[in-house]
């Protein structure tokens, strides 16, 4: 599935922000992120960070770790939960989006589901209260429990989601492309000045 | 009239004169170098290969301000770098996309020099030196490579030193000596990063002194394959040739912006290049317990991969994986014995005949297709095709001494077009 994810729209980051905070980061950390980096970036202010965004930590200059400890996690679900920091530069956004999306009921399974895109995964599907539960995947209209959220938005909860986990893999993405063009731009320049210089030395050279 | 800032300028630099001979370095290398004025396309890559060194430096020593080579800490602190220092992100992309242009700038160098014949007599300690300093880039490449301690560091890493392993008799004993522990370990990390940061960019440096000491002392090859010093006007000066300065500077200079501009296109809008220049999984810290399903060198080592893997037979009592080891590093070292390969009476492609241009075609397809390879996984077909592209590969040094003879060269001109 194509997560077309767009980086530059900071209400689809804000939005995936916060669906991060409130069901990832419970299990998984992004221990290279930090708050107050993310509130500078998408445009939120410290308190509003502090107030409805930190659960796991009081210093808005920490990284988004966890509480719970590795030996716990890996009694718990089988395998410890990776960190999530650059999950979107190793796996690729589309990935992400497809695995949120190929959750499918699987009674055989010790959490009651499985996943189309990673076969007997050890993750539950924590964001099922949104979605519902899909008997098949790929067949929205055979949920058995309907969500939250329709399928349309759904999806697009679950583009924001990834969109946000793009910008945490590499938060310098939101300013390189910007910076990128000012200086190709500049060099283009630099490059006419420069063939102009040695046309003029060369003029009597045959 | 002069004003008094250019005279105590002059000043100073006669001053200096009398202490140190700089201005007779400066003519001999720069101010009165003459260098032939044909110049083409293929004779920027020499400077431009300068500048990647340049950039790699540079950069390099402000990435080793923000990184800690430890097995605990080598990672983050990578992701430090690209997060937490104030453009840390553009230092590090300059420094993996300048390693990449560093092999496409010196195998085009390379090429460059084989098709003008520039390793034939008097330049074959000049093209032993090239040689050394290839040798030597592909040594840092692979030190460097450890450093970010992903997965594809850490595993490649592991495959390539135990290659050595396969050398009878002393192999095991050769791996376990290079790595420092039974496996790629910190203790590997750590004598690595003073590889990557002290000993091979102090062998580059001296080499590329060298390189250019030779240089300037034979002269310039050109495409025409002419020696421009038979041809001299009342002065001494070479006819064809002019001053490396103003000339070849002004004309060095939007080649070098051209490159420039190629590498921020990369560094800025695609810094992963499809992940042939930082790969996916260097994403994913080094697991020593997690072996990758495919484990793939970057992109410059692809050729010499693909050559490895196609020995899959055991013959004269060697395994199969001996052979691959061998025949890599004759891969490599084969270059060495150019200018002894050929007996041609012409330097330049331009002048050779049919037989030599085709063996040269088909050894750059068989290379390309080698480098494409090697970033597959294998299949029996993929190998088989591998073991036609090695055969041809060696075959163009093998056959060189017979067909640079028997080919039909063209009369070369007197002076250069």
């Amino acid at each position: 599935m194509q997560a077309n994810v767009d980086i530059s729209n900071t209400v689809s980051l804000q939005n995936g922000a916060k669906l991060f905070i409130n069901y990832c980061v419970s299990c998984h950390s992004a221990e290279y992120m930090r708050y107050n980096r993310m509130a500078k970036d998408l445009g939120l202010s410290t308190e509003m960070v502090e107030k409805n965004l930190m659960f796991a930590s009081d210093k808005i200059g920490d990284t988004m770790t966890i509480a719970m400890r590795p030996d716990d996690a890996e009694q718990w679900f089988g395998v410890r939960p990776p960190d999530l920091s650059v999950i979107a530069r190793s796996k690729g956004v589309d990935y992400l989006y497809s695995f949120l999306n190929g959750f499918y009921v699987d009674p055989s399974r010790p959490t009651g589901v499985n996943n189309h895109y990673y076969p007997n995964t050890a993750m539950p599907h924590v964001l099922w209260e949104l979605q519902g539960l899909q008997d098949k995947h790929g067949d929205a209209h055979q949920t058995s429990s309907d969500g939250e959220m329709t399928p349309v938005q759904y999806q697009q909860a679950t583009r924001d989601l990834v969109a946000f986990l793009d910008y945490v893999g590499e938060p310098a993405k939101l300013v390189r492309y910007k910076i990128g063009f000012w200086v190709i731009a500049f060099l283009l320049v630099l490059f006419l000045v420069a063939c102009m210089v040695k046309k003029e030395y060369w003029k009597d050279i045959h | 009239m002069k004003s008094v800032i250019v005279k105590n300028l002059l000043g100073l630099r006669d001053w200096i004169d009398e202490r140190f001979p700089l201005m007779q370095l400066w003519n001999e290398h720069v101010g009165q170098y003459y260098a032939p004025k044909n110049f083409n396309f293929w004779y920027y890559f020499g400077v431009l290969a300068l500048v990647v060194l340049v950039i790699q430096i540079v950069t390099g020593i402000w990435l080793v301000m923000s990184y800690k080579p430890d097995a605990n800490f080598a990672f983050a602190s990578v992701e430090y770098m690209m997060r937490d220092v104030e453009w840390g992100w553009l230092i590090r992309y300059m420094h993996s996309t300048g390693a990449s242009f560093f092999f496409i700038v010196i195998y085009l160098h390379m090429f460059r020099g084989i098709m003008y014949g520039s390793y034939q007599k008097p330049r074959e300690l000049l093209w032993i030196l090239g040689m050394c300093l290839y040798l030597a880039l592909m040594a840092e490449a692979f030190f460097g490579y450890l450093l970010p301690w992903g997965q594809m560091s850490y595993w490649g890493a592991q495959v390539i030193i135990s290659l050595f392993g396969a050398i009878p008799f002393v192999g095991e004993t050769l791996s376990l000596w290079i790595r420092g522990d039974y496996v790629v370990s910190d203790i590997t990390l750590n004598r690595f990063f003073a590889f990557h940061v002290i000993a091979l960019p102090f062998a580059i440096a001296g080499l590329v002194v060298l390189h250019i000491l030779a240089l300037h002392h034979v002269g310039s090859n050109n495409p025409d394959g002419i020696d421009i010093k038979a041809n001299k006007n009342a002065q001494g000066n070479p006819v064809d040739g002019i001053p490396f300065h103003p000339y070849y500077t002004t004309k060095d200079a939007p080649a070098v912006v051209a490159l420039l501009i190629l590498m921020a296109v990369v560094i800025f809008f695609a810094p992963e290049m499809g992940g042939y220049f930082l790969e996916h999984n260097n994403f994913i810290p080094a697991d020593p317990l997690k072996t990758p399903e495919h484990i793939a060198p970057v992109w410059y080592f692809t050729p010499f991969y693909s050559i490895l893997r196609a020995n899959t037979v055991n013959f004269f009592m060697v395994p199969a994986k001996l052979w691959g080891v061998i025949f890599m590093g004759l891969g490599t070292m084969v270059f060495f014995l150019l200018p002894w390969l050929d007996k041609g009476k012409v330097r330049s492609i331009r002048y050779r005949g049919w037989i030599y241009k085709t063996a040269l075609g088909l050894f750059v397809v068989s290379f390309l297709i080698l480098g494409y390879l090697g970033l597959l996984p294998p299949t029996p077909a993929r190998t088989a095709l591998a073991q036609v592209c090695t055969v041809i590969y060696f075959l163009f040094f093998l056959l060189m001494p017979f067909y640079t003879k028997w080919d039909k060269t063209k009369p070369v001109p007197e002076r250069v077009t």
